[in-house]
This record gives structure tokens, sequence and C-alpha cells, in this order.
């Protein structure tokens, strides 16, 4: 990828960001930049709180506190309508695929074009079918997402997520519960998307292998904190020993992790 | 102390579910006239759920409604024969039915086939994310999925309300032409002297009102789901157990103002 002249602009940046979920902080105050064009990897443990910062990125959930400004704007205070704006010119590719099952894969990826483009239908059929095939799903329009298999999904979902032509794409866990070649499969797709456009990625996923693959810059997330950002080479090296236990796999002596997560779910709060 | 405390919080809970019934409703009714969503998807969408909702509960409505109405002759014809006042089953038959039972068991019916439906619907959407996919896709969630079942359910109840009259009737004049009092044409007559257009639409007006209510519990419940695929399960079986609760209640509200409003008039 050919890089820009001069230093990118700035097209995430967060400062002191801190989310609740009732009492429990899971995010202490986190602050980071993301810069146009850039492929950022989040890795970090199960419930570490990287699917809610990627959740936080894209609006579904709140901040407590702090500042998050997406393509400039302060989305902690954006009012709806300034928040839709942003949302057209987001991707997000979830982690189950959450295609709409009452649709065909072409009705979902058509759905984002439909609503907000004065496209004619037979437009929105071409472009349908040229996301389709830029995911390597070519005449699946019209099966239902409960037809397809997890990797499908995956692909279809990213499908949808293109269809606006996003300036930032975000994907939550692309490989996670898929076998090994399937999940090679979808690397090599992100790889390809981000040689195809100059889009910025935000990627969340625990599997190493694929974030080293895949990103430029790595965000380590720890128990709610960040403990390690830099690009890519930088953090494998790193000598932190949190950084080092997670990249070695090394197990926990006590459980803490896996019991917060636990009680958030006990607790009732998703 | 404890206990009244405890009747405050369920008093309070109460009044907070049923105006976040009336806040899901308000926000329909705004949505429907500014709605984000284009004219021609948000038609589709309610020509969908208006056939799953009102043609799809039709065979059961038709056949209970029907078998109500032969119960309902039978059960009046025990006494009025006694009196020998067999001719008064058939009004006994059209006015329970039209002002009572036909919208009240249509909207059971359709609370068993569609509240849950609509439940169960929305609170997978909630688990597989596709509610925050809609939101990421700057669609709002109530315009997409409840503006459409409001619209179904305000046009089919009444329709399934006024089907349901009529099995029921002919639920009746079945059984009178069979006992031997009445037949077809003296039945038919006798029904239309009974009626009058006011119980007709009495009727019309609560099924109207049962529909509404059925949807905003459904949804209201669907989007309350938690997390986990037993959550589902909660939020269907609240969302009849509410339901039939409410259309009761409203039933015994609507039928003490037009009572009132009768010994007004």
């Amino acid at each position: 990828m050919a890089a820009p002249a001069g230093p990118a602009p700035v097209v995430i940046s967060a400062r002191d960001l801190r989310v609740q979920y009732g009492d429990r902080e899971v995010l202490h105050g986190l602050a980071f930049d993301i810069v146009h064009g850039e492929t950022v990897v989040v890795i970090g443990g199960s419930g570490s709180g990287k699917s809610t910062l990627l959740r936080t990125l894209v609006g579904l959930e709140k901040p407590s506190a702090g500042q998050v400004h997406v393509k400039g704007v302060d989305i902690t205070k954006a009012s709806e309508r300034e928040m839709d704006r942003i949302r057209k010119k987001i991707g997000l590719a979830f982690q189950g695929g959450a295609l709409i099952g009452s649709l065909s894969v072409g009705e979902n990826i058509a759905l984002p074009l439909v609503e907000h483009t004065t496209l004619k239908p037979t437009t929105i059929e071409v472009m349908v079918r040229i996301k389709l095939e830029q995911v390597g799903l070519t005449g699946f329009e019209n099966y239902s997402p409960a037809q397809l298999s997890g990797g499908m999904r995956k692909r279809a979902a990213f499908a949808r997520a293109l269809a606006m032509d996003p300036e930032i794409l975000f994907f939550d866990e692309p490989s996670a519960g898929l076998d090994p070649i399937t999940a090679a499969g979808i690397d090599d797709l992100i790889l390809d998307l981000k040689q195809a456009y100059s889009m910025t990625m935000v990627v969340v996923t625990h599997e190493l292998a694929s974030a080293f693959l895949i990103a430029d810059r790595i965000i380590l997330i720890d128990r709610g904190n960040i403990v390690a950002m830099g690009p890519t080479q930088e953090v494998r090296e790193s000598r932190h020993p949190r950084v080092r236990q997670f990249l070695d796999r090394v197990a926990d002596t006590t459980q803490d992790g896996d019991v917060d997560h636990l009680r958030m779910f006990t607790e009732g709060i998703r | 102390m404890q206990f009244v405390a405890d009747v405050g919080g369920a008093t309070e809970r109460s009044v907070a579910y049923v105006g976040g019934l009336a806040q899901l409703f308000g926000k329909s009714v705004r949505l429907l006239f500014v709605s984000p969503l284009k004219r021609g998807l948000l038609a589709q969408r309610a020509v969908h759920q208006a056939m799953a909702v009102g043609v799809g509960a039709l065979p059961i409505v038709t056949l209970i409604t029907f078998f109500v109405g032969v119960i309902i002759a039978l059960q009046g014809a025990y006494e009025l024969q006694r009196l020998g006042a067999m001719r008064l089953v058939a009004s006994l038959v059209a006015i329970s039915i039209t002002r009572e039972l036909g919208p009240l068991i249509t909207a059971i019916v359709v609370i068993g086939r569609s509240g849950s439906a609509f439940a169960a619907e929305i609170g997978t959407m909630r688990v597989t994310e596709e509610l925050d996919a809609l939101e990421t896709m700057a669609l709002d969630p109530v315009a997409f999925l409840v503006v459409p079942k409001f619209l179904a359910m305000a046009i089919m109840m009444p329709c399934l309300a006024v089907w349901s009259d009529f099995m029921g009737v002919l639920g009746g004049c079945v059984f009178g032409v069979a006992s031997g009092s009445f037949t077809f044409g003296s039945y038919v007559i006798a029904t239309r002297d009974a009626l009058v257009a006011h119980d007709v639409t009495t009727g019309i007006v609560k099924a109207l009102v049962f529909g509404l209510v059925i949807t905003a519990v459904g949804c209201q419940e669907g989007f309350a789901t938690g997390a986990g695929a037993e959550e589902v399960g909660r939020s269907t079986t609240s969302a009849v157990v509410v339901s039939i609760l409410l259309v009761i209640l409203i039933d015994l509200v609507f039928t003490i103002l037009f009572y009132l409003a009768r010994g007004a008039a």
C-alpha cells in the first residue's frame, strides 16, 4: 500500500475513555489515535473489554466519561441525527454475522443502499452482486442467512459492511469459531480489502496469528487497560510481562478474568 | 412497612411498564409519519406482517368462533327452552358474539400466534446482534420492525373481528336450524333485528385497541430480552401472559364505559 504524503489524518481518537456496566467499570480510561488508512488490531483475552471498546467506537455503548472523536465528531455528545450521519460512513461486520434473518443475503446487503441512497433498484442489484463477488459469495443473493455456513455468513456480513463504501471498517472477531482453513481465508479477504481500498480498519480478535498477519498496529487490552500499543513488530518483541504472557499463551494462576466475565453475565448485564 | 414498600415497588414497575408501551406506540406513530424508512419498504413489510398476522390466523379464528357460536346457542337453549323463548337464542348469540366474544377470542388467538412471535422475533434479533446491526446501519429498529407490525395489526384485527362475528353467528345459526326452532332465513332475520350497528362497532373498536396493545407488549418484551436463548423463551412467555391480562383489563374498562354511555343516552 502506498504511504500517503505527509502525516495521515487521525480518523478515530479516544481520550480517557471509560465505560461502565452498572457499577462495574469495564474500560478504565483508554487513549489512542487511529489514522487514516491503517489497520489496527485490538487483541485481548475474554472479558478484557475489547468488544466493549468496539461497541463504544460505533456508538452502541455510551461511555461514562471521556471523549471519542470519529471523523472529527465527538460521538459521546453527538445527537442521534449526527450519529446516523457517521454510521453511514462506517461498516461493522459482527462476530456472528448478524444478518437479518427474515431477509435474503442479497436483501441484507441491499438494505443500507435501499434506505440511504436514491439508486435505482437495478443499480442496487448490480452493486449487491459486486459486493458478493468481492467476498467470494457470487451467486448467493437468494439464499437465506440460515442456509449459509459460519464462514459464509461472516463473508456475507463483510459484504453488507462494505455496501455503503465506508471510510472505516470494523470487524468483531472475524475468525472466531472458524476452522483454520476458513479462518485463513477470512484473513486473506481482509488483506485483499486492505489492498483494494485505502480503508481504515479496526479489527477486534483474540487470534494471535491472524492479528500479526493483518495488523499495521496492535493494541493489547487487558482488564480494561491498554498494556501495549504500537507497530506489530514492536508489540511482538515487547518485554512487558502481561504482553509476554498473552503472546506466549501462559495461563493465569488465578481465574480473576473469568470470574469477572462470569459475574458480568450473572448480574444480568449484557 | 416492607409490605407497603413492595406494593409501592410493584405499582411503580407496572406504571413504568405501561408508560413504556405508550412510549413505544407514540414513537411508532411519529415514525409512521416522519419515517426514515422509505415508503415502499414500509408498505412491503407491513403487507408481509398483515399476511402473517391476519390471513394466517383466519383458519383458526374461523374454527374457534364458529364453535363458540354453537356453544353459546347450546348453553342459551338450556334455559330459554324452559321459558319457551327459543326465539331469543339468535339475539343471545348475536349480541354476545359481536359485543364481547368475537373480539376477545380473536385477540387471544392473535396473542398466541403473533404476540408471542413478535417477542420471539425481536428477542432473537437482540441475541444475534441483529438489532445492533440495524443501529450501526443507521436504521431505527422501531421504524424497521415495530411500525409495520402496528400497521398490520391496526388493519387486520378489526377485519378478523368482523369475520369472527360472522362465523360466531353462523355457528349459532347451525344450531338454531338443527334444533328446528329456526329456518335459515328466520335466523338471519332474528339476528338482524337483535343487532344494532353500535354492537358491531364497539366490537371493532375493542379489536383495534386489543391489536395495538398486543403489538406494543410483544415488541416491548422482545426489546427487553437479555443475553442468551433462554431469555427469548422468557420474553415470549411474558408477552403472552401480559397481553392476555391487559386485553381482559381493557375489555373490562371498555365495557364499563359503554355501559355508562348507554345509561346516559
